[in-house]
């Protein structure tokens, strides 16, 4: 079977992992993240209609009026509409709306128009905040204890740029951060971290079985033994994605990207950042030899 | 013998798959739209329904079945989602006032499964839609609570400090203080001009008495408001997640309003009890017998209105310190709400406890609630809302010794009672009343449109999966793809189990975990591949594959399991969904990676002699 260099072209990943990041954390603190209406809320406006309307109408309606991220619905009664808007709350918001959908000749009532607070609280941004920590904090210790401190470190990390990236490319492109986002790059910490343990698994097997102290020989033969594996899951989750990304509509188009974003990054960096920083820390065959070899067939099912 | 399982295994994995598809199979069964009517003056009969379902069909409403579900309350079930709103106000302009008529979304389970406590998956707000409740702040209230706790720290500060004084009272904005003398006043300015800044201090004398008034600044009063609304959201944001209402929307509306929207509660009268209920607690000393009649309250019990007790106007502390709450029996098996102070709390309880041994002290229950009134003002007939308050004495108890901060308290009438009274003390205290101003049902926040291309998309993706199998690993590929089905029927049971809520992006969650849960499976054969590719014989290189495979499964998806672990343990809301999907598919798809395509392999392989393996 051919055998790629993976180790061999570090330096030139190391680059671009550091041009993106730091691209990454320009975008954040410059750009900052588009958020969507969950994070900031905006505008209530009730209607009442003299005769139901079709909601799809009056979706098309707002679109082709300039309005952007909104939710229609029912509101009780058919001919009672609610409808949700991002635009910061001004006393004739409820009127510009009225007068965007009455085009028709649909005669129309303005119930009411409020300001709406955001759905997510700042509470569940600190705690989630905090809650990414301690999961990282927790990986870290379980990693240290199942390989080595130096393979913790490399995880962690790896994980670091992966969600920086994503949320990088977000801010950049200033495409709408919303909870289906946030959840999509929860989903990407699990994939990333899934695909890095894959790749430490076979290095600490092939460093316990090979007898060479060439590190970068070892980790390539790993990359490569697990590099069919890497693709046939990376690319049935794509598959899943690009579905999800072409046909799945506005309300998961974000969160396919995101999953995309994610999974290219975590790919590229389970092999680029996870491993070959492991041999940036000097990772050596006595960090591993202390622990006892597994005995793998006592632990089958 | 390599690749046999055990017969126990099988029965094992055959059992679970059977109670997995038991407990998904309600989620085969659509639930149908319905209209619910409940009558508030008790008269509903069938002779009413069959007049309904006669004016339902005569505007083209196709009625799917009508009956009574109880002596006051009905159900109709329609064909066409559609037709629910028009059928809800076809209905309500022949019923009229006395009549509850609400939209419902009824299950279709069949009688077998339902006596197995299997129910269907609720789906989400964007979806589906659900219930919508508009709630108002009582924002003078906050104000007035804010006074009542100040007074109650002055009397303290003042007794601390020896300055003497007659009294406090309560107007608009301002409270009095009334002093025997000017000196004593301003000695009392000095001191609460540090203390209390967010008060303007003024002097007045009434003849001989001396008043120093504290009226707050507007923007003092414009804080309380703020926090009284922030604190509000976040006490119903716990108390809805209390509930295990997932997937629940929370936010403020306008100045002083505050929506919640649940997605598929069926009980709607449940939630609308825990979301607005007011109940706090308050913990005062019995007052001594020579108390002055300002310094002292006297409340009803709760459960004897006959008697009542005379407490001190000083509150020691109120539920906003308590730190956690739960439900227990006393030894007697009555019920009881085990509590745990916060620091300050504790500290504050221990201080008024050990200087006051041998004296009794009182819980106090207060509940806040409001009726309507149509009042007269300027010749129009104007909806009032009169805030009414009641607080009762659940306990009185002699302090035995001084209490830190873990006691409990007893005198409630039902377990019930006790463990709502629980939930509310964990999840905090309402900062200041709130009402019921709107509830209303509302659709789903998606159009019917999307929701059919995000779902049409689901479809493929899972479609390509399958095919991708069953083209890199042929024989095998099928094993992989009964193993997923198996894995979607477990992951569906489980969720149905623990009531979650399905959303749009939580259906394409559950896809991608499905994507991911593949993974196992490649792994192994992929191992597998590579024993073949040395040479080693097709059942050892299973057993190999099967085996050497299995760290590298365990450790990747325990350590994401960790993660979603946390995630649950600390996030909210959305975030604690998205960690049950994914350690649920975490755990599942571990079960049919490793053991289901394990024992189908076994099953079709085991113990023959295998020259080639189609892989």
């Amino acid at each position: 079977m051919r055998q790629f260099d993976f180790m061999g072209k570090r330096r030139i990943a190391f680059i671009v992992s550091i041009v993106l990041t730091i691209v990454s954390v320009a975008a954040l603190a410059l750009l900052h993240l588009n958020l969507g209406l969950d994070f900031t809320g905006g505008t209530v406006v009730e209607l009442h209609y003299a005769t139901a309307p079709s909601l799809d109408d009056i979706r098309t309606l707002l679109a082709s009026s300039g309005f952007e991220n909104f939710q229609v619905q029912t509101f009780g009664a058919a001919d009672e509409i609610l409808i949700r808007l991002q635009q910061t709350f001004s006393n004739d918001v409820g009127n510009q709306v009225v007068s965007a959908l009455s085009g028709n000749g649909a005669s129309i009532d303005l119930v009411r128009a409020e300001f709406v607070g955001a759905q997510v609280g700042d509470q569940l941004r600190d705690q989630s905040g905090l809650g990414m920590l301690v999961a990282l904090a927790g990986v870290a210790i379980y990693v240290a204890f199942r390989f080595q401190y130096k393979f913790a470190l490399c995880a962690i990390i790896s994980l670091g740029h992966d969600v920086l990236i994503v949320l990088g490319l977000f801010a950049l492109f200033q495409w709408e951060f919303d909870l289906t986002v946030l959840a999509g790059i929860m989903a990407v910490i699990g994939y990333s971290l899934n695909d890095t343990i894959i790749v430490y698994d076979r290095i600490r097997e092939n460093i316990r079985l090979s007898r060479s102290d060439n590190m970068a020989e070892i980790f390539n033969s790993a990359i490569n033994q697990t590099l069919s594996r890497t693709l046939a899951t990376s690319g049935t989750t794509l598959l899943v994605l690009f579905a999800l990304f072409f046909l799945g509509g506005d309300m998961i188009h974000n969160f396919s990207i995101s999953l995309i974003l994610g999974i290219v990054a975590g790919t590229f960096s389970s092999v680029y950042v996870a491993a070959a920083l492991l041999i940036v820390f000097k990772l050596e065959r006595q960090d591993l030899i202390p622990a006892k070899k597994e005995n793998v067939e006592e632990e089958l099912p | 013998m390599l690749n046999r399982y055990p017969l126990w295994k099988y029965l094992l994995i055959l059992v679970v798959c059977v109670v997995g598809i038991v407990y998904a199979l309600p989620n085969l069964y659509p639930q149908d739209p319905a209209v619910q009517i409940s009558s508030t003056n008790g008269s509903l009969d069938s002779q009413q329904l069959d007049r309904i379902q006669q004016a339902l069909s005569s505007d083209d409403i196709a009625v799917k079945s009508a009956r009574m579900t109880g002596n006051t309350t009905a159900l109709i079930r329609l064909d066409d989602a559609e037709q629910q709103l028009p059928a809800r106000d076809v209905i309500d302009d022949m019923l009229g006032d006395n009549y509850t008529v609400a939209l419902n979304l009824a299950d279709s389970t069949p009688a077998w499964l339902t006596s197995l406590s299997a129910a269907p998956m609720k789906l989400g707000l964007d979806l589906r839609g659900g219930v919508h409740f508009l709630l108002e702040v009582d924002m003078d209230a906050a104000v007035q609570q804010r006074l009542d706790a100040t007074a109650s720290a002055i009397r303290a500060d003042l007794r601390d400090q020896r300055i003497r004084y007659r009294g406090t009272q309560i107007d608009d904005n301002t409270l009095h203080v009334e002093f025997a003398n000017a000196e004593d006043r301003a000695a009392a300015r000095d001191q609460i001009s540090q203390t209390y800044s967010e008060f303007q201090l003024a002097d007045h004398d009434e003849g001989r008495r001396a008043f120093l008034d504290m009226t707050l600044t507007e923007q003092s009063i414009k804080d309380i408001q703020d926090y009284a609304i922030k604190q509000n959201l976040t006490t119903i944001r716990n108390r809805v997640n209390e509930l295990g209402v997932s997937e629940p929307l929370v936010q403020r509306q306008g100045p002083n309003r505050i929506v919640v929207e649940l997605p598929g509660v069926q009980d709607t009268a449940e939630a609308k009890r825990i979301v607005g209920a007011t109940a706090n607690l308050e913990f005062r000393l019995e007052a001594r017998p020579d108390a002055p009649d300002s310094e002292t309250e006297t409340f009803p019990f709760r459960n004897d209105s006959t008697r009542s007790a005379t407490l001190s106007r000083d509150v020691i502390i109120t539920g906003d310190r308590v730190s956690s709450a739960s439900q227990g029996f006393d030894q007697n098996g009555q019920p009881q709400v085990n509590i745990n102070l916060d620091g300050t709390g504790g500290s504050l309880m221990n201080q008024a406890t050990r200087a006051n041994i041998g004296r009794n002290m009182a819980v106090l229950y207060i509940e806040h609630n409001s009726h309507v009134e149509t009042v007269m003002q300027d010749g129009k007939q104007v909806e009032k809302r009169i805030p009414e308050t009641t607080r009762s004495v659940i306990s009185l108890a002699t302090i035995q010794s001084a209490l830190s901060n873990r006691f409990r308290i007893t005198g409630l009438d039902s377990p019930t009672e006790a463990s709502e009274l629980a939930l509310l003390l964990r999840s905090g205290s309402l900062a200041a009343p709130i009402y019921f101003v709107q509830e209303r049902t509302i659709g789903p926040s998606l159009g019917a449109q999307n929701i059919q291309r995000g779902i049409f998309s689901v479809i493929v993706g899972g479609l390509l999966v399958v095919a991708f199998m069953l083209i890199r690993y042929k024989a095998f590929g099928v094993i992989a793809n009964v193993a997923l089905a198996v894995n979607l029927v477990l992951l569906v049971a489980a969720m149905s189990l623990l009531g979650a809520t399905l959303t749009l992006p939580g259906i394409a969650g559950i896809v991608l975990t499905l994507g991911m849960a593949v993974d196992a499976n490649v792994l192994i054969y992929e191992r597998i591949r590579e024993e073949l590719r040395r040479h080693t014989p097709a059942q050892q290189a299973v057993h190999a594959g099967y085996g050497r495979a299995f760290t590298s499964i365990v450790d990747a998806n325990l350590t994401t399991l960790l993660v979603a672990v946390v995630l649950f343990s600390i996030g909210t809301g959305p975030v604690k969904g998205f960690a049950v999907t994914l350690s649920l598919g975490i755990l599942t798809s571990m079960f049919t990676g490793i053991m289901v395509s394990r024992a189908l392999v076994n099953l079709s392989i085991g113990g023959k002699p295998v020259k080639k393996l189609w892989i």
